[in-house]
Order: C-alpha cells, then structure tokens, then sequence
C-alpha cells in the first residue's frame, strides 16, 4: 500500500486530497496507468504528463523512478510559490 | 537560519528589524517582501495551497545551498499559505552577509527557487470566478542562471 496525495488542480479534478492505493507498479509511469485505467476523472487528470511533477516521499522527482520502498506519492502542477 | 512556514499574518518590518539585530557585524542585510497584486482590482483573494512537509524540507533545502554556496551570517524565509487579501505579504527573504553582493546575490537565489521548487500553488480568486496559477517558462528558466 501506498499514500497517494494530490494537489491543487490535480486534487479538485481527482476530487480528493489523497487516498491509499494498492499497487503492484513497478514506476510511477506504471502507477500513473493504474490510475488512468480506473476511472475518466484519473485519466482526466494524468492526461498531459508535461503538465504534472510528482514527488516521493517528498523529495521531487521523476515519472520513470522506481517506486520500490517508496512510502508516499504525490502529484500535483509546476509549483507556483514565492 | 529560520524557516517558518505560516498561515497567520507577519509583519515584514518586524522581522527585518529582529533579523537584523541577530546578525549585528555582517555588514549587509537584503530583504525581499512579495505582496498579493491587486491585478487592477479584479483580485478578491488569493488561495495558497502547500504539501506541508515536503514545503518545510524543500525550503530549508534551499536555504542550506544558498548558506554553502555564498558567504552569508544567516537567512529567513517565511511563506504564507491559506486565503490572502490583495496588498497582503505572501513571504519574505533576508539574507546577511559582510557584503552587499552575496546578500543580493543569496536573495535572488532563495526566490528563483522558491518560487518552481517550494510545493505552493496559487489560486486567483477574483469576480468572475477563480483560476490556478500557471507557472511561468521565464520561472523555470530564472534557475539556469544559478
């Protein structure tokens, strides 16, 4: 099991702020195509990946690291602080 | 250094004056405040969404590479996060150094990567409905100049 945390328009297009997820993905390309494949509010929201960053366990990083050991997930849009 | 990461109010001249008298001999302190822009009057708040956690550990990340890779006594960065009033402060950097060119230089750096790296996202809250955001390509590119 796996946390996966999403935010801001991500969040409202998913219409949760995070939830656990069972996987058996190996990356998180591969957890992004469970995701899809679940409902047309996932694929809606992973539709353009260019338009995603994701994080895990808190440290940014990349659609084809691996997620092995890894705790929490999340998604969300370029971040827009400062 | 201090990171504080807070839904309350601060009030950025305070902090500049309590800063200051924490570095007495530096020599040079810079401060940068971002304030909510009233976009002419269109802007009823501001919503700023954080990854609590990750924002702390990213921001102090941050201000640890400024801290090693320019001569600085110390730096602050507060961010706020929560519902904003135009014209309120959203956050503020210091930087001390015993000279002007790494307090600026420092201060720069905290806010090009605060800005794409710290986990905030903004959302417009205006008459006509509320909109996030988007990050710029100038943002992103302000990176490559480090």
């Amino acid at each position: 099991m796996i946390d996966v945390l999403y935010f801001a328009w991500v969040r409202e297009r998913i219409g949760l702020p995070r939830e656990r997820v069972e996987t058996s993905a190996a990356t998180v390309a591969g957890l992004i195509d469970e995701l899809r494949a679940r409902e047309d509010r996932y694929a809606a929201a992973f539709a353009d990946l260019s338009a995603l960053r994701v994080a895990l366990d808190q440290d940014l990083s990349s659609f084809d690291a691996p997620l092995a050991g890894v705790r929490e997930v999340a998604f969300f849009p370029p971040m827009t602080g400062g | 250094m201090r990171v504080a990461v807070q839904s309350a109010p601060f009030d950025p001249g305070a902090e500049t004056s309590a800063f200051t008298a924490g570095v007495a001999g530096a020599g040079a302190v810079v401060t940068f405040t971002g304030l909510v822009r009233d976009q002419g009057g269109s802007l009823s708040a501001m919503e700023i969404e954080h990854y609590p956690g990750m924002t702390e550990k990213a921001i102090a990340g941050i201000v640890g590479q400024a801290m090693q890779r320019w001569s600085l006594a110390d730096a602050l960065v507060i961010h706020r996060f929560g519902r904003l009033s135009s014209g309120e402060a959203i956050m503020m950097v210091a930087t001390a150094a015993p000279h002007r060119g790494d307090a600026f230089a420092a201060a720069e750096f905290l806010m090009d990567y605060l800005k794409s790296r710290a986990p905030f996202w903004k959302k417009e809250i205006g008459a006509d409905g509320e909109d996030w955001v988007a990050a710029k390509d100038a943002d992103e590119a302000a990176l490559k100049r480090w």
